[in-house]
């Protein structure tokens, strides 16, 4: 009896962490049916997908950022890793290089940034917040001492097709390298040992230690991964827009940052899914096309941004009030 | 007996941190000085120190919020938003006295530093996050307050202009404000009881609990005064380039942490003075100011920023990290004997 009363106790907590995914979901039908209503013509199957262009440079780079959350360690040089990479595949281009090499050696530059700031963060044992703050500056500063105000623009067209291009009929080829890293991400963190030590390690670092965990390779693994997406965000979008300049995925680290806690990744490490943040991703992108068709300013989608993230984060302090108070009251009759 | 404690005084001196900064600042001076002679006259030595006095007070706010062990990525948000509403202002009344501007920008950036204080004390939301969102949130309020036209030189009237250009007692306005604000904040922070419970804070928040430090007042106390002194920089901003733009002050909040972490404030929390954050903004205006002296481009600043971050977190981790083992050594020691 007691047991059948603790199960039933602990079924509504069970059933809330079920329903965040659900509500993302509601609120992407939301945006959707507020979406069409404001412009009919989104309807269509291919304008929907072709919407997606717009924000799938960020979503690829929830993923791995989801995993660097819950695992405790956060990146905020992100937008600057992609500039750099954009950049130096473009100078790379220019100095005579085949575009094939360009891009791999685009996609080298991003993965030895993401490792340089894991080694910083793990060997020294500095927040990695202040440290990925510093790098933010450095390497977005590499773009500009490499290019200064000026672009490679003669990028050749095969090129482009990496960024604009569609796979069979209407399906863009950078909608499908994120499905393709959801599935590889969702498997990773949620079928694997190195996933469930993701989370041991982003839910009490001290514990893992002392059971064995090798914490530090698993946070620069992370790091390292998280840079090797950031070079591909940032080669796509360099792609998509036809030419590599320095001031390319501006403010890309907060909506993407915004999007993981909007997916339910919990901000200090140990909770969070990869559908949760599969649907965010989408939620924000439409958000972001609905607003853009609207012609409302970029600086002003910047603020919408912002109070999501603040709304994102006051949740669980709110949730966790609301608990209390309910508790309290039903201790107090 | 008296000269050896003399001498026992001028080894800590040696030994604080302030001490290593002065140091430094006094080689690099030399290094630009023998590389370009321009770098001694009084003209380039009266534009530094205008731009290293508003960086100097903004980055007394911000080593506030860093000693508690948070941090206020909005402030140059704030000091856009706060000069480009008072610009507004002025535009539509000129014969507002300057007074008055000043303090209603100061006001303005009390209100944001309100904010992001209710939202950490009061929300629990981690600093750093927080205030990565209200500084895109304030910044997009520049542009909706402006509704895109900035204010341009002859909106400015001239009483506006003198704030920044006139004097008091011989010393320019703007230095004048940095060091009463230095000498109101040293005092503050080390001879009142909550200056020394913002440090307890810091140094241990759940130590700082049980002796009832109240920590949601602490963080809205020390985010209102960053979020107040860079309303109050931003009118001076204003006043000292003639103009308001959407882009004012875009990445300021780095230069702030820059001074911060270069004169010592520990990222840990807990460690920073005044008079260090001073000579870290002293430092950091200098190098600012010679690389364009000694032919560097624009375009290599914002590296050379993150790299002088970098090298003095990478200092002060190693220096704090043997500090900790330093004393566990003791410790053991000591539980030995």
């Amino acid at each position: 009896m007691p047991n059948e009363r603790e199960k039933k106790k602990r079924l509504p907590l069970a059933d809330m962490l079920k329903t965040w995914e659900f509500t993302i979901f509601m609120l992407l039908i939301a945006v959707f049916v507020i979406n069409l209503i404001l412009s009919p013509d989104l309807f269509r199957v291919a304008n929907l997908f072709d919407a997606t262009l717009t924000f799938t440079e960020k979503s690829i780079l929830t993923l791995p950022m989801a995993l660097l959350i819950i695992s405790g360690v956060i990146d905020i040089s992100v937008a600057s890793i992609s500039a750099m990479s954009g950049v130096i595949l473009g100078v790379c281009y220019k100095a005579g290089m085949a575009i094939g090499y360009a891009t791999v050696i685009g996609l080298a530059v991003g993965l030895s940034a993401g490792l340089l700031n894991g080694v910083i963060i793990t060997r020294l044992k500095i927040p990695s917040i202040v440290v990925t703050l510093a790098m933010m500056l450095f390497y977005r500063g590499v773009g500009y001492i490499l290019l200064g105000d000026t672009a490679v623009r003669d990028l050749p067209q095969r090129f482009g097709l990496l960024g604009g291009a569609y796979s069979s009929t209407f399906i863009p080829i950078q909608f499908m390298i994120f499905i393709l890293l959801a599935v590889i991400f969702g498997f990773l963190l949620h079928r694997t040992r190195f996933g469930r030590l993701i989370y041991i390690v982003g839910n009490n670092e001290n514990t893992a230690r002392y059971s064995g965990v090798r914490v530090d390779r698993i946070r620069l693994i992370l790091c390292g991964v998280t840079g090797l997406i950031a070079g591909l965000s940032g080669i796509l979008l360099t792609s998509r827009i036809g030419s590599a300049r320095p001031d390319i995925a501006q403010g890309n680290e907060m909506a993407v940052i915004t999007i993981c806690l909007l997916g339910g990744v919990y901000i200090f490490g140990g909770k969070g899914s990869i559908i949760g943040v599969v649907i965010a991703a989408l939620m924000i992108g439409y958000v972001h096309y609905g607003l853009s068709i609207l012609n409302v300013q970029e600086q002003v989608i910047r603020i919408f941004t912002g109070g999501l993230l603040i709304i994102a984060l006051l949740i669980p302090t709110i949730a966790s009030r609301f608990r209390a108070s309910v508790k309290h009251r039903r201790g107090g009759s | 007996m008296n000269s050896r404690s003399y001498k026992s005084r001028l080894r800590e001196l040696v030994r604080r941190r302030e001490f290593g900064i002065f140091i430094i600042i006094v080689i690099v001076m030399v290094l630009v000085g023998l590389r370009n002679p321009i770098f001694f006259t009084g003209d380039n030595w009266k534009d530094m120190l205008m731009y290293a006095s508003i960086l100097a007070f903004i980055s007394i706010g911000q080593m506030m919020t860093i000693v508690t062990g948070g941090i206020d990525l909005s402030v140059g948000s704030v000091v856009a938003l706060s000069g480009m509403s008072v610009g507004i202002i002025m535009r539509d009344n000129p014969a507002l006295p300057p007074v008055v501007l000043i303090l209603l920008g100061t006001v303005f950036g009390l209100g944001c530093g309100i904010i992001n204080g209710l939202l950490i004390g009061k929300g629990k939301v981690h600093p750093l996050i927080t205030t990565l969102a209200t500084m895109s949130i304030y910044r997009g309020l520049v542009v909706v307050v402006s509704r895109s036209r900035w204010v341009v030189y002859g909106d400015i009237t001239k009483g506006f202009k003198l704030i920044a250009r006139g004097n008091i007692l011989g010393i320019n306005n703007l230095m004048f404000a940095a060091l009463i604000i230095a000498v109101v904040s040293y005092y503050f922070l080390n001879h009142t009881r909550k200056g020394r419970e913002i440090y307890a804070y810091g140094d241990h928040q759940e130590a700082a609990k049980f002796v009832g430090i109240n920590s949601t007042r602490i963080n809205i106390l020390v985010y209102a005064l960053s979020g107040m002194l860079a309303g109050f920089g931003g009118v001076l901003w204003v006043s000292r380039v003639h103009t308001a733009q959407a882009n004012t002050a875009l990445g300021y909040e780095m230069q702030t942490i820059a001074s911060c972490v270069i004169g010592g404030v520990s990222i840990f929390g807990g460690v920073g003075s005044v008079f260090g954050v001073l000579l870290g903004t002293l430092l950091f205006g200098i190098i600012l100011n010679s690389l364009e002296l000694i032919g560097i481009v624009d375009f290599w600043k914002l590296s050379v920023q993150g790299f002088i971050i970098l090298v003095a977190v990478i200092f002060d981790a190693v220096l704090s990290h043997r500090v900790a083992e330093q004393m566990r050594k003791q410790r053991r020691v000591f539980d030995a004997e």
